[in-house]
């Protein structure tokens, strides 16, 4: 059957078809709509496939795992930089292995275009030692995810599935596969495979290690490696992923002259690599993200020149596209008549006109005056947005959660107040083990939690502190008189600046939560609330 | 047959219910697709953009390469100028013209429209208006991709019946209203290229 998938629904359609039995995932542009698809197919309800939300990506690649260890297929879904957050659990799964499949994908984002970096997820898969699949459009996203499965239980090792924004979020008709059964629960035929003693990890270790030669005869045998024969030896082009498809807009099939390694499964297939440098004077790796592959074969071809990223041949950072491989093959692509004329102005995004986090930044610069610029370290989300005009009311935002524990390093070293910014959804993620370490040391920070009720800038999804937060503040040790709650409406502007000004005098760790849905969320809760009305 | 088409509009003003319909439409002829589309941040009041490619054969690259547009349709004038190096030689933009001010430097009206004049190919199109006067105003989009229809290669009927796909469970009415904007942006671009 054909569908118009995403790349992200197409991983989720075929992780579904293949018999997955959960998801688990943390939403991060652009690996979002893999879980929300899954949560939004009638299928998975039948089939009573486990989809909520994880409280974050190392929670996510747990749950996973644990799933995997007791037989049954799994997935775990995250963006670049999440994967940093459960990189500790990622690469020990390498060694414990697993029982049921597991398929770690990861949605990294070239030129940063929701991301606070570039790095390229192929690496984590080398360090891990693990197979990993690139696809180079939405058909093979959805064929290699279905078979992943397989693979990750023939060798009893995760396999990850990495993409780039573009596949991610780019539509285009997919041919589906058949319905798989989902695996009967069973646990791991040797009872000791996932207790990580050193003893037993050194064991599994040497498992692995001995598992890198499969893994590389499954990459030189694998139908998504291939080696394209071409008449001009003067160049050589190694091709991965998306690169591949970019390639094959400039120069189809039959119109290459040159030799062509199409390379979407790694480890790197030794021998078709070699055979491309033998055949040929010199090298083109084309490839999205990092020069990974440029550097890995720079390594062990002495004479060969290889060009790509690192030498300039392609720029170093940001997307591939079309136009930059033409160019790199000297190709002149279409003309360029118009220009874009200059006094197109940039439209950058910005919080929605109403939105709670506007009140919270207008009494937060007010309470703050007084005390001059640079002391707000904020976090990821939509308030984010508020490091722009008009507000410029943030001075950091680093990684998921660094708001709180960087105000606790700032105010150790004397800065005082210092203020933290952060959503609901990012506190729960990975704030509430700086607020502890704070509370330890009755460190003197005030922590902004500004709850929407949502995880809203990838679209509203629940927050897993949601209805709990106060709880979760004083559980932790905040002293509850310190745990303000306020409603961040323009009326109450002066008794926000009132509240903010108190807890910045006080010498202590304390809380305060403007608390207003998120509009966009209230407006598609009252949407779907009428639909549900107008059904009964 | 092949089409490139760059879809242009400000975050929020759901210019995927124009690529949704391509969409449906193209699947329907079993021709190839590709569609990217921005998520994310920028859809915040930001630059949204869509990229569709529709083909008889395959196509791989998710991104139109600049200089090969067929058409720029966009719901918004500055948007439209945004992307005008993506436009082949021959290729149309179509233009709504109800600009969509949110940022303090939005440029010049009067300019934008005498630049927008000065292009060779070009449907500049009131679409809100035209909305309106259907008593249809949340088919503005609509109105745009009949505007946009004379230059996709597709005959009409094609995009009649991808709406007939797209807003089918939304009821008769819906589907009528949306055929009527489709008809009047086509109209216009018949009397206006
Ligand atoms: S989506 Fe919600 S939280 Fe984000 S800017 Fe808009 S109203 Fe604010």
């Amino acid at each position: 059957m054909q569908k118009l998938l995403l790349g992200d629904e197409a991983i989720a359609q075929a992780a579904i078809d293949a018999g997955m039995s959960g998801v688990y995932a943390y939403p991060g542009t652009p690996s979002t709509e893999i879980t929300e698809y899954v949560q939004a197919s009638k299928l998975a309800e039948e089939r009573n496939i486990h989809s909520d939300w994880a409280a974050n990506e190392k929670t996510a690649m747990e749950a996973a795992l644990g799933m995997a260890y007791a037989g049954k297929r799994s997935m775990t879904c995250m963006k670049h930089v999440g994967l940093n957050v459960a990189a500790d659990n990622f690469m020990n799964a390498a060694i414990t292995g697993v029982n049921g499949g597991m398929v770690v994908v990861v949605a990294d984002d070239p030129s940063m275009h929701s991301s606070q970096n570039e790095q390229d997820s192929r690496f984590y898969g080398k360090f891990a030692m693990i197979p990993v699949l690139e696809p180079s459009n939405q058909q093979e996203a959805y064929d290699m995810t279905y078979g992943a499965f397989e693979l990750s239980e023939k060798y009893k090792v995760p396999v990850m599935i990495r993409v780039t924004t573009r596949i991610a979020h780019s539509r285009a008709g997919v041919i589906t596969k058949e319905l798989k059964p989902q695996n009967n629960q069973s646990l791991p035929s040797d009872p000791r495979q996932f207790v990580l003693l050193p003893s037993i990890a050194r064991k599994q270790y040497k498992v692995l290690l001995g598992n890198q030669d499969h893994f590389n005869a499954e990459s030189e045998n694998s139908a998504y490696n291939h080696y394209f024969e071409g008449e001009d030896k003067s160049v050589g082009i190694i091709a991965c992923g998306l690169g591949y498809n970019y390639l094959r807009e400039i120069l189809p099939e039959g119109d290459c002259k040159y030799p062509v390694l199409k390379v979407t499964q790694y480890p790197l297939p030794e021998k078709q690599v070699k055979q491309i440098a033998n055949e040929t004077e010199k090298l083109l790796v084309i490839e999205e993200g990092y020069p990974m592959v440029e550097e890995m074969i720079k390594g062990f071809l002495e004479k060969e020149p290889v060009t790509g990223r690192l030498d300039g041949t392609l720029p170093r950072d940001g997307e591939l596209n079309a136009d930059i491989v033409a160019a790199a093959l000297g190709i002149q692509t279409g003309s360029k008549e118009s220009k874009v004329p200059d006094f197109v102005a940039n439209r950058p995004p910005s919080m929605c006109p109403g939105c709670s986090h506007i009140d919270v930044y207008n009494a937060l610069n007010e309470a703050l005056a007084a005390f001059g610029q640079g002391r707000v370290f904020s976090d990821i989300g939509c308030y984010t947005l508020g490091a722009l005009e008009p507000f410029n009311a943030i001075n950091t935002c680093v990684d998921m959660g660094a708001s709180v524990t960087m105000a606790k390093g700032a105010a150790d070293a004397g800065l005082v107040p210092a203020v933290t910014v952060i959503g609901d959804s990012t506190f729960t993620h990975s704030g509430m083990t700086g607020l502890l370490d704070a509370v330890n040391e009755n460190s003197p920070i005030t922590v902004i939690i500004s709850d929407n009720e949502s995880t809203s800038m990838t679209g509203g999804q629940d927050s897993s502190a949601l209805g709990r937060l106060e709880a979760i503040c004083q559980g932790l040790g905040v002293d509850p008189e310190h745990i303000r709650v306020l409603n961040p409406i323009k009326r109450n502007h002066d008794d926000m600046v009132k509240v903010m000004q108190e807890e910045f005098d006080y010498d202590g760790p304390s809380v305060i939560i403007p608390r207003r849905e998120c509009i966009q969320k209230a407006a598609r809760r009252r949407k779907m609330e009428a639909k549900q009305k107008a059904k009964s | 047959m092949k089409t490139d088409i760059i879809l242009a509009g400000v975050g929020g003003q759901g210019i995927l219910s124009i690529a949704a319909t391509l969409g449906a439409a193209a699947l329907e002829n079993d021709w190839y697709l590709k569609q990217a589309e921005t998520h994310g941040m920028s859809q915040r009041g930001g630059a949204v953009v869509s990229h569709l490619r529709i083909s008889d054969k395959p196509i791989y690259s998710d991104l139109i390469p600049k200089g090969s547009a067929n058409v720029i349709i966009s719901v918004e004038p500055m948007e439209s100028l945004r992307y005008v190096d993506y436009l082949a030689e021959d290729g149309y933009l179509v233009t709504n013209t109800k600009p969509f001010v949110n940022i303090p430097n939005y440029p010049d009206q009067e300019k934008l429209m005498q630049h927008l004049k000065s292009l060779q190919n070009v449907v500049a199109i009131d679409a809100d208006q035209i909305a309106n006067d259907l008593k249809a105003r949340r088919s503005s989009n609509i109105v745009m991709l009949g505007a946009a229809a004379p230059f996709l290669n597709m005959d009409l009927s094609v995009l009649e019946s991808g709406l007939k796909q797209i807003f089918g469970s939304k009821g008769n009415e819906i589907v009528e209203m949306n055929m009527k904007a489709l008809h009047a942006g086509y109209k216009f671009a018949m009397e206006n290229k």
